[in-house]
């Protein structure tokens, strides 16, 4: 984790900044790590640092004059930060960039964000921006993981109609050894849920598979991956393909489910507060340029069709449209989180 | 012609003006209803979608109303339900609310508002409900931005306009071909008068649309007249000069005899002789103005409503022939009963006059004049007891009296002819004939009726 020289962060390292916002952040990085606390650019994403790191970086030496300051947050918390940058009670990233895009959505809505257009965002077809003021910069398949030692190939679940009959095994080898999000805790969590409930009947079957077979709603991908390459989970359902990615693939198979799979564009946005556009622009089109797109390709934050097994029908990209609003709506997120908690307390009871 | 397509085109500007703003309107409202119904469905999809549940509203918010509002791509949304005091239930705080509540059967109220400083279009619809454990009213306020609406009324408009500026083009081009050949005859009439010869004044071709033929014809008639003057003032002045030749001639030759002349009788005789001439060149030159007078006016004076008694009685009242000749009864003849014609008093006075003067200096009194009513024709007529001049003088009629005169030195000709030229300047005849022994000279016109005074 510290291979790129993080600085894990201590409340007495950063003066003035409040209890809450230091306590949000997960790691802050500069790049290069000298001018961490010079002024400069302020990123805000959701995604780990040593993913984007190296296209960061390709993106400073390319533009000697600009220095990053590299936030990562949780989505939920970020979501709050910007929120408060939005009226005006908090400073104001340049960039916002979260895999939580229905917050994102929400935050565009509220008039948050500051439009641009360029050849490069222009480029992007209409289901991957928003108002030119949000822009979906990957695409990131949600996929299931199991280990590869603990799990005997022939089980290994192709379908969510396979996970479901794994789950409704008589015998005891799955209780208690199926993770997945914890949507209270993840906005990624919670949106990979929410959209399964809207595009297709299996997830009421899955949320009470996960009720009989004891699953495990945990949070953050890297805990989960982790988990289930040290053999303490053997299969975990909705992991973002990307950090699965970067385990090595002895310890771990990766699964498109072939009913359906969603694709996450993690969306960018300028905050309408940002006090360095430009840069941030400038960072935007580098994103969306060719070279950008074939960095994150290495990274595998872009899966496009080639080399995939699933059928056109089967990617189900989440849109960057306001639909996503829904997801945000206090009342059908507390019906969702209900309905999501009386699956997971019989878990609890069941144990 | 240039004026005349300013006109048209200044009149498809106008036009275009009043069609575009017409359409801008058009446009506008084809948006404003079609969105609004947007948001009236989404509102009314929402406000389905409350259910009570443990004595609350619940929303359990459909993708299917945030579908209907992403039609309208790129606008913000803001949405709020609200119970019947106005507490959020759920959606944005900043939610606008109508300032009158909903009404009408639909209980829906729309309204403009801002969101977040943008102009923005809401609709409130009042949902009740009546349940054991919930009584009331619930509101479901949904609103969204402009941009969809604005393009979309642009779209309309942008339609619209061109639709209109093709039709204006082929307008334009259509009324300038038009007044190109509505004016060519003019320019051609243009061209033929300023080619002209000056002397030159036949009637043109009105071979031209009736709105342009009608100026043609009024020029032909214009020019018809005015070669008539032009021919009569020609005349006039060749017939003076010719006219004037032999009198001028003899005056001087009787001068010059009365200044050769040594005897005092001699010299006195030919002084008489001139003194003869003078007075008969006098009556000359007065009929011959008298002539000039009656074709001004008979091409110049609208003919109106004359009654020959009028013009007899004026001659017997000016007692003209009382000086020139006391020695000779003159009588009048007239009825009781007006004789109108259509004509130029003054002229007739003239040819009245002057036949009288002839009837007086070469006629045997007694001397009548009178008008008579036959059938259809108005006679005036000077009547006296001779036999009238030889009868190749009368068949000399409508020729050149005036050549005849000048060669005899009197005047009696050119009398005569101002009579047959004023009898033919109002469509009437001029005649002499014997009647009961007496040589009689009549202007015969057409009557009017005398009952319109």
């Amino acid at each position: 984790m510290t291979r790129f020289g993080i600085h894990l962060l201590s409340l007495a390292v950063v003066a003035g900044l409040s209890l809450t916002e230091v306590a949000a952040q997960e790691a802050i990085v500069g790049i290069p790590p000298e001018s961490l606390n010079s002024r400069n650019m302020t990123i805000r994403s959701t995604t780990d640092i040593d993913i984007l790191l190296p296209i960061l970086e390709v993106f400073v030496a390319t533009n000697p004059t600009i220095s990053l300051r590299y936030e990562q947050w949780g989505s939920n918390a970020l979501y709050a930060n910007s929120l408060a940058a939005c009226s005006g009670d908090a400073t104001s990233a340049d960039v916002v960039f979260s895999s939580g895009v229905h917050q994102m959505i929400d935050l565009v809505n509220r008039a948050c964000a500051s439009p641009y257009l360029s050849a490069e965002t222009a480029a992007l077809p209409p289901s991957r921006r928003w108002r030119d003021e949000l822009w979906g910069i990957t695409k990131e398949p949600a996929v299931i993981i199991y280990n590869t030692e603990l799990v005997p190939e022939a089980d290994a679940p192709r379908t969510r109609f396979q996970l479901l009959d794994l789950m409704r095994r008589p015998n005891a080898m799955y209780q208690g050894k199926i993770a997945t999000y914890d949507i209270e805790a993840s906005g990624l969590g919670y949106l990979f849920a929410f959209m399964d409930s809207l595009e297709a009947t299996t997830f009421g079957a899955l949320l009470e598979g996960f009720a009989r077979t004891g699953a495990v709603a945990t949070c953050c991908s890297s805990e989960i991956i982790k988990g289930v390459a040290k053999g303490e989970y053997l299969i975990a359902y909705n992991v973002l393909g990307s950090y699965a990615g970067g385990v090595s693939s002895d310890e771990i198979g990766i699964i498109q489910p072939e009913d359906y799979t969603l694709f996450l564009s993690r969306s960018f946005m300028v905050p309408k507060g940002a006090a360095r556009k430009t840069e941030a622009r400038l960072l935007l089109d580098f994103l969306l340029s060719a070279q950008g797109q074939y960095l994150l390709r290495a990274e595998g934050l872009v899966s496009d069709g080639i080399n995939s097994p699933l059928s056109e029908s089967a990617r189900r990209p989440i849109p960057i449209e306001p639909t996503l609003l829904v997801a945000s709506d206090q009342h059908r997120r507390s019906l969702f989180i209900d309905l999501w908690r009386s699956a997971f307390a019989r878990t609890a009871n069941s144990e | 012609m240039g004026r005349v397509m300013l006109g048209v085109l200044a009149l498809l500007a106008a036009g275009g003006i009043i069609v575009a703003l017409a359409s801008l309107a058009y446009g506008k409202q084809a948006a404003r209803q079609s969105f609004d119904r947007l948001l009236l469905g989404a509102a009314q999809d929402i406000a389905e979608s409350i259910k009570i549940t443990d004595g609350a509203p619940i929303v359990d918010l459909p993708v299917s109303a945030f579908s209907l509002l992403s039609l309208a791509v790129d606008d913000r949304i803001s949405y709020a339900v609200r119970d019947a005091k106005g507490a959020l239930l759920t959606g944005y705080q900043e939610a606008p609310t109508p300032t009158t509540p909903p009404q009408g059967p639909q209980s829906i109220v729309l309204f403009d508002a801002a969101l977040q400083g943008e102009d923005a279009r809401f609709v409130t619809k009042a949902q009740r409900f009546a349940e054991r454990d919930y009584a009331g009213i619930v509101y479901v306020t949904v609103g969204q931005t402009l941009r969809a609406r604005n393009a979309l009324a642009f779209e309309l408009t942008k339609t619209a306009l061109i639709g209109m500026s093709i039709a204006g083009l082929v307008l334009i081009a259509s009324a300038y071909f038009v007044i190109r050949s509505a004016m060519r005859p003019l320019e051609d009439i243009a061209t033929d008068l300023s080619t002209r010869d000056p002397y030159d004044l036949t009637p043109m071709s009105t071979k031209a649309p009736s709105e342009v033929a009608v100026i043609v014809t009024a020029m032909n008639q214009f020019m018809r007249r005015l070669d008539r003057q032009v021919g009569a003032m020609r005349n006039l002045i060749s017939d003076t000069a010719h006219q004037l030749r032999t009198p001028v001639a003899a005056i001087r030759a009787h001068a010059e005899n009365a200044s050769d002349e040594t005897s005092p009788a001699q010299q006195q005789q030919s002084l008489e002789k001139l003194l003869k001439r003078t007075r008969s060149l006098g009556g000359l030159l007065d009929q011959m103005l008298s002539r000039a007078l009656v074709i001004h006016r008979t091409d110049n004076a609208p003919p109106e409503r004359v009654d020959l008694r009028d013009i007899a009685l004026h001659v017997i009242e000016t007692k003209d022939h009382d000086v020139l000749s006391p020695d000779i009864t003159v009588e009048l003849v007239i009825g009781d009963d007006p004789v109108c014609v259509l004509a130029d008093e003054i002229s007739l006075r003239e040819a009245a006059k002057n036949m009288l003067n002839n009837a007086l200096r070469h006629g045997q009194s007694p001397v009548r004049i009178g008008v008579t009513q036959v059938d259809a024709s108005a006679q005036l007529w000077v009547a006296d007891a001779g036999d009238g001049p030889p009868i190749e003088v009368q068949r000399r009629i409508g020729a050149n009296f005036e050549r005849f005169a000048a060669s005899k030195g009197n005047s009696a000709g050119l009398g005569l002819s101002i009579v047959s030229a004023v009898a033919e300047a109002f469509q009437g005849r001029f005649y002499m004939d014997c009647v009961d022994d007496t040589f009689r000279v009549t202007i015969d016109l057409p009557v009017i009726g005398a009952d319109h005074d």
